[in-house]
């Protein structure tokens, strides 16, 4: 099946983006795709390269990054929640994009399931 | 980065396919950002022609309330931007009974027409669905 996510929570804060990496770690793993993760609201704060948590914790960002490279998953940022919140190209980590609003929309379109992770 | 033209590409691409999209609007307007952000969503679900309908529900019921001044509170209020709905031909509007009556609110209390649904009602509109988001 081909899942579209989307991720409305910020990263630490709230377990909205743990949630929706553990799910597509596990749908991968049974051989489904993960075609785009969308992030909105204070979820954009997911996506910036500034974050440093402790070294004992999970890296939040970096764990997109990596999952989005091994398995080519489209991970956008909502250019209008991030320019309100400060996030640009400039910080953006490896593998996340900002573009519009229609990338959510689309997403709900083309994918068997569109899965949200947030409150 | 152009929004409006990276979505005018996308438009294209999904050209012919139309999905049930419903959008559930379940906080109050201003002490969070979710329903002004939710209400961006469904302007530019607008454009991609698809068969688009909105649920409030919960203290979502709030931010359709008739007479909303904002101006003690420093935001902006956005609540003209539902009645502007219509003009997107976004007219699916539903309400859920028990969180208007829960809050003493009924109809005559809301800025447009909406459908007033019970909670059977609003399972079964969801259970047609193809993407249900909440905000």
């Amino acid at each position: 099946m081909k899942f579209g996510l989307m991720v409305n929570e910020g990263p630490y804060t709230h377990q909205a983006s743990d949630t929706a990496y553990q799910f597509a770690a596990a749908a991968l793993e049974k051989g489904h795709r993960i075609h785009r993760v969308f992030f909105y609201h204070d979820g954009v704060n997911n996506a910036t390269r500034l974050t440093e948590p402790p070294q004992d914790d999970r890296h939040i960002v970096n764990r997109w990054s990596k999952l989005a490279e091994q398995h080519g998953i489209d991970l956008v940022v909502c250019v209008a929640a991030a320019l309100r919140r400060g996030i640009k190209d400039e910080i953006l980590a490896k593998g996340f994009r900002i573009s519009g609003l229609g990338q959510l929309v689309e997403s709900g379109i083309q994918a068997d399931r569109l899965v949200v992770f947030g409150d | 980065m152009n929004e409006a033209t990276a979505d005018i590409d996308l438009q294209e691409e999904t050209s012919g396919t139309v999905k049930k999209f419903m959008f559930v609007n379940r906080k109050a307007p201003y002490g969070t950002v979710y329903a002004l952000e939710a209400l961006e969503v469904v302007l530019i679900s607008a454009a991609f022609d698809q068969d688009v309908s909105m649920v409030f529900i919960d203290d979502g019921v709030y931010e359709l309330i008739r007479g909303q001044s904002t101006k003690a509170i420093d935001m902006k209020n956005f609540s003209p931007a539902y009645r502007a709905l219509e003009g997107y031909d976004i007219e699916k509007l539903y309400v859920d009974d028990e969180s208007l009556k829960a809050r003493g609110l009924s109809t005559e209390s809301l800025l447009v027409p909406v459908e007033v649904l019970n909670a059977a009602q609003m399972a079964e509109l969801m259970d047609q669905q193809d993407v249900v988001i909440s905000f």
